[in-house]
């Protein structure tokens, strides 16, 4: 596993002549702690029970999605979901980030956040362009794709399961896209929603929230 | 050489007596006051680093914690042990494949201990404004 280092300052005996008052060593010895507990935190500021909360969307998200006839209203209802998810995701961050006495865009949560959101955007972008003109098929393997290469990326300074994670997203992407069209939604389901489940139980026992 | 180096680190750093835990600080304390009472143990820049990082990750191995601090495996062991024995941290050695893998949990009395002295930082610092 990657993990930045933490440099440790030097500390000077106590008395020391030159030596910073106590409460100075006092706030350095804070932010010491700090920094630590960020750069060990890694995706412990992720929460595991909201990726399952994002797959427990997908689901009834898919089963709607599957009664729409017009791409525009299939396409309506999964940015509803993605929507809810975003909620979901915030919320038991920052849940999580209270308990961890950590503020929500710490360290590891900043770098996550940074690789991640370019993809998403970028997937946004290519949505609204592509709109209701594009095959349902190629929407879902672009979403799936795009969604993994943003974890991935942003999973890269984390634990391993996040990056594998991504991957798992990027192959489902892949295989979208090379299977017939009426498998689509079955990608969606088992992607956005089995996946979520599977890792976010995972990331929930194994590393906490 | 590296646990030569700890361990005259410790003593340069630790005159009070290792393992010895401090009364929980109350608000009122004096910002002299704390300097004597300060867990020696956790106070010392590295075994603190140790224990912080367990507190934010459940479970580091040996080698995550080395990279972590930017640290010896000497050094590390050292102090490693020494939070080991006062019960601060748990270490548990396995296999993976062939390859010997050790794992350190923080313990609740570690956990607390952390806390007393997260506590004891904050009450120097109210002490300073105060004045």
């Amino acid at each position: 596993m990657q993990r930045s280092s933490v440099t440790q300052p030097r500390t000077a005996p106590e008395g020391a002549p030159g030596t910073a008052p106590l409460h100075e060593r006092a706030i350095d010895n804070l932010r010491y702690i700090r920094r630590t507990m960020e750069q060990a935190g890694s995706f412990t500021a992720v929460s595991g029970i909201g990726i399952v909360g994002i797959g427990l969307i997908a689901l009834p998200a898919a089963y709607m999605a599957s009664r729409q006839v017009t791409t525009l209203a299939w396409m309506q209802v999964w940015i509803a979901a993605a929507a809810g998810a975003v909620v979901i995701a915030v919320v038991l961050t920052a849940r999580k980030a209270r308990a961890l006495g950590m503020p929500m865009i710490s360290g590891p949560g900043r770098k996550f956040a940074l690789a991640f959101t370019p993809t998403l955007l970028a997937g946004a972008v290519l949505t609204a362009a592509l709109t209701a003109n594009a095959p349902r098929d190629l929407l879902v393997g672009a979403w799936l794709l795009l969604y993994g290469a943003g974890v991935t990326a942003g999973g890269a300074l984390s634990v391993p399961v996040v990056p594998v994670m991504g991957l798992s997203f990027m192959v489902a992407g892949v295989a979208t896209l090379a299977s017939p069209a009426s498998a689509a939604s079955w990608f969606m389901v088992g992607g956005f929603g089995g996946l979520h489940l599977v890792f976010g139980t995972w990331i929930a026992w194994r590393y906490g929230g | 050489m590296a646990k030569r180096s700890a361990l005259a680190d410790d003593r340069r750093q630790t005159p009070g007596r290792e393992g010895q835990h401090p009364a929980k600080p109350g608000r009122a304390r004096s910002a002299e006051a704390p300097a004597a009472e300060l867990d020696r143990l956790i106070h010392e820049r590295l075994r603190l680093g140790i224990v912080s990082a367990l507190a934010a990750d459940d479970t580091l191995t040996f080698s995550e914690l080395k990279s972590l601090m930017q640290t010896t495996d000497g050094n590390l062991s050292v102090h490693a042990r020494k939070l080991e024995d006062a019960g601060y941290i748990a270490c548990r050695k396995s296999f993976e494949g062939r390859l010997p893998k050790t794992e350190y949990t923080l313990t609740a009395s570690g956990r607390r201990a952390l806390e007393r002295y997260l506590d004891h930082m904050e009450a120097i610092i109210r002490s300073a404004r105060a004045k």
